[in-house]
């Protein structure tokens, strides 16, 4: 293989690993907020996090780059603080990439969360834990199973990625130019037997992630 | 200085339901939220709690929880809370479960004595889901204990057990305040639990407090509503005198002689029993062809309709001690009962606790 396609699967790799850290920081308090909150604000919250599901990524991109252009209000900010226009970067594509897979990492994270039975929660704090406490000592450790089918899920989501990248990031070699976009350019081009090495690698990869998460869950109590 | 006792006063409305008792306990033994379901005992205690946002105040052996503006949250209340159904974390093990509140309340509590009290060392290194419903409710309330709370709270402590579970946990319960000098409060919707181990009773129903006082004299009452009617009784301290080849045991409480079975007892033992006043029957002579082994001679005190409709109570007196027996107005009128008559009392059952 050459050096294009293993820049493609680096570049891949670098985006999806970076966007999963990003978005286990970011969904791990968002998810907890929606679980245990009951007020309308938290309802509309949940309903903006679960867009990028239905919504065509392109979409999503068309407004990213709206609004992270030259014109765009974020865009403003961006130029103002001296760190020029996002699109086609590879920051701009790891913002773009955590809201796309927002909810692949809220939703198993929020599920864990309202799965737990509030009366660990009660009794955590008669024993003196202060709320912070009882999220990072009684909360997290019995949502374990969420934080490895989010971590999985938002890794996994951000390679397959192709409309939101296309839209945000464009075709820039080592730098926004990751595997899903170079198989696109490939088949434009009629080179299929490249297309296919990415193709099969892409179906592969995916395979065998969701393989292991369904192994990892059928050994669960 | 500080006023021992626990004054509390709970308002709080939630659809169909309001909460509106103010109360106060001893600061020390057990204290019994007794009533129907929906009463609001639950409520009430997760008011204690600082559970739930209620309006009111609440002041325990003079710490004040909450009141005007002050709300005390629960996490810095040190208060012991123990569930119907253990809700030990499931990712620790037992001794994960009890060091919880232990080195959050800075290793105040002694750890040897709670552990032994409520006998936890060959259990320590097991995992929750590893231990049996009884073993569950000991160490959750070992855990409670080693958090050093000032007052613990029991929600039914007992319900989700089986009999025999129940026997062995009532023991560690009954030993509680005076083992770690604290007040407890005890949740329950059962009678039998009220009498053996509370020392101070408050009747609920539909969120409202409809008595409060000590355990004997609060359930002897005869202006209770129909809803504890069948709970009216007299609650008497006795000792085991005599145990028959038979098994029955003779319990005295003073002059007062009656026969009762008994499992397990020592002659010089203390029992607690309890005579509903709807097993008290009356006979005005001594009917030896009868099959009620407990018949004493009393005099009546005095007759009081009842809240069940078509009954009267009539409270006597045997041997300086009070009975209460619940009949129909029609008994009471064919037998011509009077203040001052002497009558023969005819106990069906005698209920030890």
């Amino acid at each position: 293989m050459n050096t294009e396609i293993w820049s493609a699967i680096w570049l891949t790799t670098r985006l999806a690993t970076v966007t999963t850290v990003i978005l286990l920081i970011v969904a791990t308090p968002l998810a907890w907020w929606l679980a245990r909150s009951r007020s309308v604000a938290s309802r509309v919250a949940g309903a903006v996090v679960t867009l990028p599901l239905i919504l065509p990524p392109t979409v999503l991109g068309f407004y990213l780059l709206v609004l992270m252009g030259a014109n765009g209000p974020v865009g403003a900010l961006t130029q103002a603080m001296g760190l020029g226009l996002l699109p086609f970067t590879f920051t701009g594509l790891v913002i773009a990439s955590v809201i796309y897979s927002l909810p692949f990492a809220v939703q198993p994270l929020q599920q864990a969360f309202a799965a737990i039975d509030a009366r660990h929660f009660e009794a955590a704090a008669s024993l003196r834990a202060t709320p912070f406490d009882t999220f990072r000592h009684v909360a997290l450790p019995l949502a374990r199973p969420g934080f490895i089918t989010a971590l999985v899920m938002s890794f996994a989501h951000t390679v397959g990625e192709f409309g939101v990248v296309l839209m945000m990031g464009g075709n820039i070699p080592r730098e926004t130019r990751v595997v899903s976009v170079l198989l696109y350019d490939h088949v434009e081009a009629l080179e299929y037997a490249q297309a296919h090495w990415l193709a099969g690698a892409l179906l592969l990869f995916c395979f065998a992630v969701l393989l292991t998460l369904q192994l990892w869950r059928g050994r669960q109590p | 200085m500080t006023t021992m006792g626990i004054t509390a006063d709970f308002r709080l409305t939630r659809p169909g339901f309001t909460l509106d008792a103010a109360f106060t306990l001893p600061g020390s033994g057990i204290s019994a939220l007794f009533g129907p379901s929906g009463s609001g005992k639950t409520t009430l205690l997760r008011c204690l709690a600082g559970l739930e946002c209620s309006d009111g105040s609440l002041t325990v052996n003079g710490a004040r929880w909450q009141g005007g503006d002050a709300f005390v949250p629960t996490h810095q209340r040190g208060v012991g809370l123990v569930f119907q159904e253990a809700s030990l974390f499931p990712h620790l093990s037992v001794r994960g479960n009890l060091e919880f509140g232990w080195v959050r309340a800075a290793r105040q509590a002694d750890w040897d004595r709670v552990i032994a009290a409520l006998d936890l060392s060959p259990l320590l290194e097991r995992r929750a889901p590893q231990l049996s419903g009884g073993e569950r409710q000991r160490v959750a309330i070992a855990r409670a204990l080693l958090a050093a709370p000032k007052l613990l709270l029991l929600d039914e402590p007992l319900s989700a057990l089986d009999a025999a579970r129940k026997a062995e946990i009532l023991p560690y319960l009954a030993a509680l305040p005076r083992t770690f000098e604290l007040p407890v409060v005890l949740v329950t919707h059962t009678i039998d639990e009220v009498v053996r181990l509370a020392d101070h009773l408050v009747l609920l129903d539909a969120g409202r407090v409809l008595a409060s006082g000590p355990l004997s004299a609060t359930l002897s009452r005869f202006d209770l509503p129909a809803v504890f009617d069948d709970a009216l009784c007299v609650v008497l301290d006795t000792v085991v005198g005599a145990i028959a080849a038979d098994g029955l045991a003779e319990l005295g409480a003073g002059a007062l002689k009656l026969w009762a079975p008994l499992a397990a007892g020592t002659i010089g033992e203390a029992r607690r029993i309890r005579i509903a006043a709807r097993d008290v029957s009356i006979a005005l002579s001594d009917a030896a062809d009868s099959s009620i082994l407990n018949r004493l001679p009393a005099r009546v005190l005095r007759l009081v309709p009842a809240t069940r409709p078509a009954h009267v109570l009539a409270e006597l007196d045997c041997h300086g001690h009070h009975l209460v027996a619940r009949l129909t107005q029609r008994s009471a009128l064919q037998l011509g009962l009077a203040p001052g008559l002497t009558v023969w009392a005819q106990i069906k059952s005698v209920a030890l606790a």
